[in-house]
């Protein structure tokens, strides 16, 4: 292995975050922005999810036939989100309510699938497992950055608690509207990309 | 009538799938590059919601709900928490099966659409078009019109977003934001352009 567990740990994070640079698990990264308190969440549950299905998959990598690994892996990870999505709708009925259909989505999230098939294939179960959690904070990272600019300055609030008072409330802070639209989220993920790729050149697209 | 045009048009403007729920992202952002790719790949889509999302219907109906199973003897039995893995098989199984029948009947559609198919087991937006009918309580008509919708309103999208990428080929962005980055400006400003239509009343 050419990597030392910290770097597995820690790369995925900044070097190699799943959603700026491998363009992995956007497809429920962005609904769940709108808040903190939701794309936390649903950033712990993607990260076990991702986490444990990793591991499943990779102590179990050397029984499962080349023809049907897909399947496999689905039925790992719908099995692994099923639990998530049962545990989350008998403790905080409320959040699971909000997140709606986003955590049934974990399982066509193309990170788990993505880190399944490319790493977890072909490597031993604990460097797999954190490769996973390395993966699902990279990718919590992005979801709570962009959250945390959506709801700051969309609603004045983080964590649904008041940081900057709204003038509907007899406060200074005007709200902009525009954050709480969905379409700002694609702004600040293009934003936060071009940041991260001013950064570290390497990760800049050729012509 | 009136009914379901309206749920048609709903989902192709107002709940567009990729441009309002953010999903199929991964397909839409890697296979826009180009116009003719990109119809392919939204026919591939649309195909494929038309047919999953109402069999997906018939199974919640019949076999999953609280008392779905009475016509089996059993109606005590509320099987709703093996959904999830139900459709997902349901999609894989869809798609599979119209790659061979594709293959093997229409090779020029199949041509056309072949590459796709696979990757579309794992797309977000038709696995998310069989939720959404789910948590909507549609009857078995509605989600045929929902998977219509749906599906014509990623075809949409992803065409639209093609064109304009065509086009930007010739800018020079900063360098960072070659490439994906401007891509996720472009369809923000295409979700706001949907969004325009929001306002719109189509009672008939």
């Amino acid at each position: 292995m050419a990597e030392s567990k910290t770097e597995l740990f820690i790369w995925p994070i900044f070097k190699r975050n799943p959603i700026a640079l491998l363009v992995l698990g956007i497809c429920s990264a962005l609904a769940v922005t709108g808040q903190m308190s939701t794309a936390f969440v649903m950033s712990i549950c993607v990260t076990l999810v991702v986490a444990f299905s990793n591991m499943t998959i990779s102590i179990v990598r050397f029984q499962i036939p080349g023809s049907v690994r897909i399947g496999i892996q689905i039925t790992v990870i719908a099995t692994l989100v099923i639990m998530v999505d049962q545990i989350l709708k008998a403790y905080s009925f409320e959040l699971s309510k909000q997140l709606s259909i986003y955590i049934g989505l974990i399982i066509t999230n193309c990170i788990v699938l993505g880190r399944a098939e490319g790493y977890a294939m072909n490597n031993p179960p604990i460097a797999s497992f954190i490769d996973g959690l390395g993966n699902g904070i990279g990718y919590g990272f992005i979801l709570m950055s962009v959250a945390f600019v959506r709801e700051l300055l969309g609603s004045g609030t983080l964590f649904g608690f008041e940081i900057l008072p709204l003038t509907t409330n007899g406060g200074w802070y005007m709200r902009n509207g525009l954050l709480i639209l969905p379409a700002s989220a694609f702004f600040l993920i293009a934003l936060l990309i071009w940041i991260l790729r001013t950064l570290d050149p390497k990760q800049q697209e050729k012509n | 009538m009136a009914h379901y045009l309206d749920i048609i048009f709903r989902s192709i403007f107002l709940e567009n799938l990729p441009l309002s729920f953010f999903l199929g992202m991964c397909t839409f952002l890697a296979i826009s590059k180009q116009v003719k790719t990109a119809i392919g790949l939204g026919s591939a889509v649309l195909v494929i919601m038309v047919i999953t999302v109402p069999i997906n219907n018939l199974i919640l109906n019949y076999v999953l709900k609280p008392g779905a199973l009475a016509w089996a003897g059993k109606p005590d039995l509320d099987l709703t928490f093996l959904g999830l893995l139900t459709y997902i098989a349901v999609i894989a199984a869809v798609v599979q099966i119209l790659e061979m029948v594709l293959d093997r009947f229409v090779p020029a559609l199949y041509n056309t659409l072949g590459i796709f198919l696979p990757l579309l087991t794992v797309n977000c937006a038709i696995f998310g078009g069989s939720l959404f009918m789910v948590e909507r309580n549609y009857t078995f008509a509605e989600s045929v019109a929902y998977g219509i919708g749906a599906g014509g309103g990623f075809f949409l999208a992803v065409v639209c977003l093609a064109g304009i990428r065509e086009r930007l080929e010739y800018a020079n962005p900063p360098a960072g934001l070659r490439g994906l980055g401007l891509t996720f400006i472009t369809t923000g400003l295409m979700a706001m352009a949907f969004m325009g239509l929001a306002g719109m009343d189509v009672s008939f």
